[in-house]
């Protein structure tokens, strides 16, 4: 059915062909069809990633199939968004070892973008909690991939984006939490030396991120307030399920200029707020989501994301040429997360790597595209690269300079032969 | 609680049988259709994210001949019965090709007085206080050109429900009947329907619950619908002939 499908970001809304498949013998009978298209899940990417002129939603593969209570073992099919499974076991105290600021995504787009959280420097990506996935091939197999069953295909297919194939089922890994509650420590950092320093001081705390604010000069530059978490032995407050609550993001929209967004970030590094408190796992880790729709606040021609990583000896420089190129442009936004990375996994195209990673709102604006393109090349100089669920706009050549396992992964779509089939906007952009 | 539900496959009921398990504690399922594969998936997720039993039964809601043993098959006499099968299908062809009509009719109404009797004959000997929940249609409400062949199953089948309600009301036994306006489920995925107006399966399943809960009579899905059919309902039959509605 023809329907409008955008990213998160909303900045490009194109009409396109939505399947939405119920069953195995759908997804056949749409791969034979041979026409090009691109497996999506919940939608929550910002860019192009899960937009083409085709388009399987697998959200009606939304089943469990089994649960053991003494591993934390779960296996569910593709389309099971982390919110179910978060609410259908935090009560049993069982949650998910990996998580985005985002409860509504999907279990295959988890894999796609090989998702990181608050924890990567400690754990890695939610690919390390990926026992095994079936994927089905651009022929019509069906493959059962791990680290070692099909560890070519498996390390294609975590941050592949959905080109090596569709993700049919996954058995994940949960962990074991005390309670549904966080321990949250907040301590202010007056400019962008003392946030680096004291990520590295407080390195051993199992959760940490840092909101920055961008629109800050002088001797406020880079001024932060760092969020370190850690599991609460507290069982006092009970959470049930948060219902995004309507608010009328619109209006805000029209709103959101640089004054307000200056205005806003003062308010929000002074505001006086106890450095120690116990929040419940929601306010931790999913604040956004208690708003629905946000996404609608930067107004009708939508925002792009933008969020990369510098390796860690190149990243104070990057980041405060960066910052400054932000501060200059002025059109930043209020929302600007910066938290520490691990080391790279094995995986081609997933994104973190040891360093410190930045991701911002920009409202689309005339100058916008240009400005990133300018981003870029700084992001590239300094031997960092972009998060491709984010990218909107990144180009061929810049792509290949940031993931310099593209080509292996472009080999392995020509061997199995995914590139006949599972293409994206970003894919063609990208060339992949 | 053992609620039973024929037409488990459909995106309703299965939304229906989660809201069930965790609104209302309904702990014991049977599920009836025809794809037992995919029935065999359903029970896997519900019996996964709740401590529930299930069991699975092929049944095929026009296959007349085969109800009575599938009622009297049955291990535990249900508490609650949700008829959930229903069949769209396309007007044009039902105009043209009778075999295509009667699915519908089948399907929609004669299939579900046919069950619905037996288990009811089965619940009032057994003195049983249940529930019987039927999914109906604003269809129903009144025969529309573009859709009157599905929507006079419909309409039979609400008025079906509203004389079974009178029926078993002095036996203790509530009947719902659920009146959906548009859904977004399988059986509508071919079909544009403007946002505004439609439901998720989720919605339905969490307005039919708290229904059950309030022991409520009929309801409308979203229920702007009682509201929209209230004024179809009261345009006079020489004007409504003549417009495209």
């Amino acid at each position: 059915m023809k329907k409008y499908i955008c990213g998160w970001g909303r900045h490009a809304i194109i009409e396109a062909n939505v399947y939405q498949p119920n069953d195995m013998t759908a997804l056949r009978d749409l791969l034979a069809k041979k026409i090009a298209f691109i497996p999506r899940g919940n939608g929550r990417s910002y860019g192009d990633s899960a937009m083409a002129s085709n388009v399987a939603s697998m959200l009606n593969f939304n089943c469990f199939s089994a649960f053991d209570p003494i591993s934390g073992q779960l296996s569910c099919e593709a389309g099971v968004l982390l919110a179910d499974i978060i609410s259908s076991f935090i009560s049993s105290g069982w949650f998910l070892p990996v998580t985005p600021g985002t409860k509504y995504i999907s279990v295959a787009g988890a894999i796609a973008s090989d998702i990181h959280g608050k924890n990567h420097h400690h754990v890695g990506c939610f690919s390390e909690f990926v026992e095994s996935f079936d994927l089905l091939l651009a022929n019509g197999e069906i493959i059962t991939c791990s680290k070692t069953q099909h560890p070519t295909i498996f390390h294609a297919t975590c941050g592949g984006m959905g080109l090596t194939g569709i993700i049919l089922r996954a058995n994940l890994k949960l962990i074991k939490l005390p309670s549904t509650n966080i321990r949250q420590t907040v301590i202010k950092a007056r400019h962008l030396d003392e946030i680096i320093e004291l990520f590295a001081q407080h390195d051993t705390a199992p959760y940490s991120v840092a909101w920055i604010d961008c629109c800050a000069k002088g001797k406020n530059f880079g001024r932060s307030l760092l969020m370190l978490g850690e599991p609460s032995l507290n069982r006092e407050y009970y959470v049930t399920d948060t219902v995004p609550k309507k608010f009328p993001v619109r209006l805000l929209a029209n709103l959101l200029n640089r004054h307000a967004i200056k205005l806003f970030n003062s308010y929000y590094y002074h505001r006086p707020r106890s450095v120690n408190t116990t929040v419940d796992y929601n306010t931790f880790f999913y604040p956004l989501d208690h708003i629905a729709a946000w996404n609608h606040m930067y107004g009708k021609n939508g925002f792009i994301q933008y969020q990369f990583v510098i390796p860690n000896d190149r990243a104070k420089i990057a980041l405060k040429k960066i910052i400054s190129a932000i501060v200059d442009y002025g059109h930043g936004s209020f929302l600007a997360v910066l938290k520490k990375l691990g080391a790279k996994n094995n995986n081609l195209l997933s994104f973190p790597c040891e360093g410190l990673t930045l991701a911002l709102d920009f409202k689309m604006h005339h100058s916008l595209l240009a400005f990133l393109k300018q981003l870029d090349c700084i992001v590239c100089d300094h031997g960092g690269r972009v998060y491709l669920s984010k990218d909107a706009c990144v180009d061929a050549d810049s792509f290949a300079a940031m993931y310099h396992r593209a080509e292996t992964l472009r080999q392995l779509r020509a061997e199995t032969g995914a590139d006949r089939i599972f293409h994206s906007l970003q894919s063609k952009r990208l060339n992949l | 609680m053992t609620t039973l539900i024929i037409g488990a496959n459909s995106d309703i009921a299965h939304a229906l049988i989660k809201a069930l398990a965790k609104k209302l504690g309904h702990n014991d399922f049977i599920l009836a259709s025809r794809n037992k594969e995919n029935l065999a998936r359903l029970a896997k997720d519900v019996q996964t994210r709740f401590a529930a039993t299930v069991s699975t039964h092929y049944l095929d809601v026009t296959d007349f001949s085969s109800h009575q043993q599938f009622v009297d098959n049955l291990i535990e006499l249900p508490d609650c019965i949700i008829y959930a099968a229903g069949y769209l299908g396309e007007q044009q062809t039902q105009q043209s090709d009778f075999s295509e009509a009667m699915k519908a009719i089948n399907t929609n109404y004669s299939g579900a007085v046919s069950l619905i009797e037996r288990l009811v004959e089965k619940m009032i000997a057994a003195d049983s206080v249940g529930t019987v929940v039927g999914i109906s249609s604003v269809a129903g409400e009144r025969g529309r050109a573009s859709n009157y062949i599905y929507g006079s199953t419909k309409a039979g089948f609400s008025s079906y429900l509203s004389g079974l309600r009178s029926r078993l009301h002095k036996h203790n036994i509530h009947v719902l009947t659920v009146v959906p306006g548009f859904v977004a489920t399988k059986m509508t995925a071919q079909h544009q329907l403007p946002p505004l107006l439609t439901a998720s399966a989720e919605r339905v399943a969490n307005d039919i619950v708290k229904a059950i809960a309030k022991r409520k009579n009929n309801i409308f899905t979203k229920p702007v619908w009682r509201y929209v059919m209230g004024i179809i309902r009261l345009i006079p039959e020489p004007i409504f002939k003549r417009s495209n509605l």
